[in-house]
């Protein structure tokens, strides 16, 4: 256990160029680093739990809670409210634009990752897509944790230069006439993309547009669509 | 630092992998180590600056070829040990260093809701900003050896302010621990074509958020 351990965690260090020199002086224990890099993340992370639980610096239970609310309490389904009261409610609306922040709150949303929130309006000539180039960020509270596809780097690396052919490869061909607004969200400020209300919605209910309002399309790589004929909306 | 993770504008990184159905976490031990972020950042040895700086410190190889929460595992490793947190010899053994009491650990769960209230790098301090709205703007030409939100692809480049989000910590600072150094952010808009030549749509832009330090008048 002690062995495995130890080369576990000394494999985490290696991936991260950290504390090299003082952990790994001696050629000999480099190379050795190198052979013991286990291929499964997953042990790593339990040497590295174990260890941090062992010295009293975090409890097991405080981690399952953290995990708990990004798998059942945050997610799309937050924005989808946000959007289907915009669409509903023009005060509501009006306030979302001019203060995010205090209109996310009237529904009980907010916190970590999405402490400033924008958000921004498309319209039939104005398209926005949110990105962030030098890493993950995204509006948490709104939208839960980011998709991978968000995270890498083909969406990072291309959505500022070639946003049309990166919206086409989602499948949403712009029109040349539409402005489209890229938002490279590299500060502490979160975008949210308020879709455009789908044309043959307008009987739909606040409650009932909210189930078509996708993640994607808060992020700005799709539109909202109604379900096809005979649908459940 | 002009590192892999400044992706903004590179070319040839393949097609978007698109899952359908994705869930939040696809192993256990990717929920384990967001978690292991946030429960010891409790402990308040960096912060959220300190975090982005440490996963840009990865080889770039590195950088490239693993995954997402990988890189935040190697990222809070180097945090731990950077702090004292953990040393080297406990990393090197797996176990605690004997004659060490054992702590308390920071974050109870009855204090996570607490945590995911968030932490706000926005100051309601009376720093004045250096640029209006409507004003033209260069992001500066610099290429410093430590942090910066400052992307390579917008330095040199003009635009437009068009809004200003107040005064905010400053992270190329605050990543070192060097101090907040709190300043006005700007939304600044550069055209596509003034970022990407004239082969770009002329009706395109990219919105960048600035700070006071990353501009100059134009």
């Amino acid at each position: 256990m002690t062995t495995s351990r130890r080369d576990l965690l000394a494999a985490a260090i290696v991936a991260a160029g950290a504390a090299h020199d003082s952990v790994h002086g001696q050629e000999h224990d480099h190379e050795h680093a190198h052979q013991a890099v286990p291929s499964d993340p997953a042990l790593r992370v339990k040497a590295l739990e174990s260890l941090l639980v062992e010295k009293g610096l975090v409890d097991p239970a405080a981690l399952d809670a953290i995990i708990d609310t990004y798998e059942h309490r945050v997610g799309p389904r937050n924005g989808a409210r946000v959007v289907a009261r915009a669409w509903t409610d023009p005060a509501y609306k009006k306030r979302l634009l001019a203060d995010a922040n205090s209109a996310i709150a009237e529904l009980g949303y907010g916190g970590q990752q999405g402490e400033n929130m924008v958000v921004v309006e498309n319209t039939p000539k104005v398209h926005n897509l949110v990105v962030c180039t030098l890493c993950s960020c995204y509006p948490w509270p709104v939208l839960g944790l980011p998709p991978v596809w968000y995270k890498s780097a083909p969406y990072r690396s291309r959505a500022v230069i070639d946003p049309r052919g990166v919206l086409r490869e989602f499948g949403l061909e712009l029109a040349e006439d539409v402005e489209l607004r890229v938002w490279d969200s590299t500060a502490e400020l979160r975008y949210l993309v308020l879709p455009e209300r789908p044309t043959g919605s307008e009987k739909m209910s606040e409650e009932q547009l909210a189930t078509l309002v996708t993640r994607d399309a808060m992020v700005g790589v799709a539109k909202v669509t109604l379900p096809p004929e005979g649908g459940a909306a | 630092m002009n590192g892999v993770h400044d992706m903004g504008g590179m070319q040839d990184m393949g097609p978007i992998q698109y899952e359908k159905n994705e869930p939040v976490f696809h192993q256990r031990w990717e929920g384990r180590v967001f978690a292991l972020t946030r429960a010891t950042r409790a402990w308040n040895k960096w912060n959220i600056d300190a975090s982005r700086y440490s996963i840009e410190l990865i080889p770039p190889a590195d950088y490239l070829r693993v995954s997402y929460y990988e890189k935040w595992l190697a990222g809070l490793v180097r945090l731990l040990v950077k702090t004292g947190m953990v040393t080297a010899t406990e990393i090197e053994s797996g176990q605690p260093a004997s004659g060490v009491a054992k702590a308390v650990p920071a974050l109870t769960p009855d204090k996570v809701p607490m945590i995911n209230r968030g932490e706000h790098a926005k100051r309601n301090l009376a720093v004045a900003p250096r640029f209006q709205v409507g004003q033209r703007v260069r992001a500066r030409n610099m290429n410093p050896l430590g942090h910066t939100r400052l992307p390579r692809y917008a330095r040199g480049k003009q635009g437009t302010v068009d809004r200003d989000h107040g005064v905010y910590v400053f992270p190329d600072t605050n990543a070192e621990l060097l101090g907040e150094k709190p300043q006005h952010i700007y939304s600044v808009r550069f055209t596509a074509r003034e970022l990407w030549g004239d082969a770009a749509s002329p009706r395109d832009a990219v919105y960048l958020d600035m700070w006071d330090d990353y501009l100059e008048p134009a």
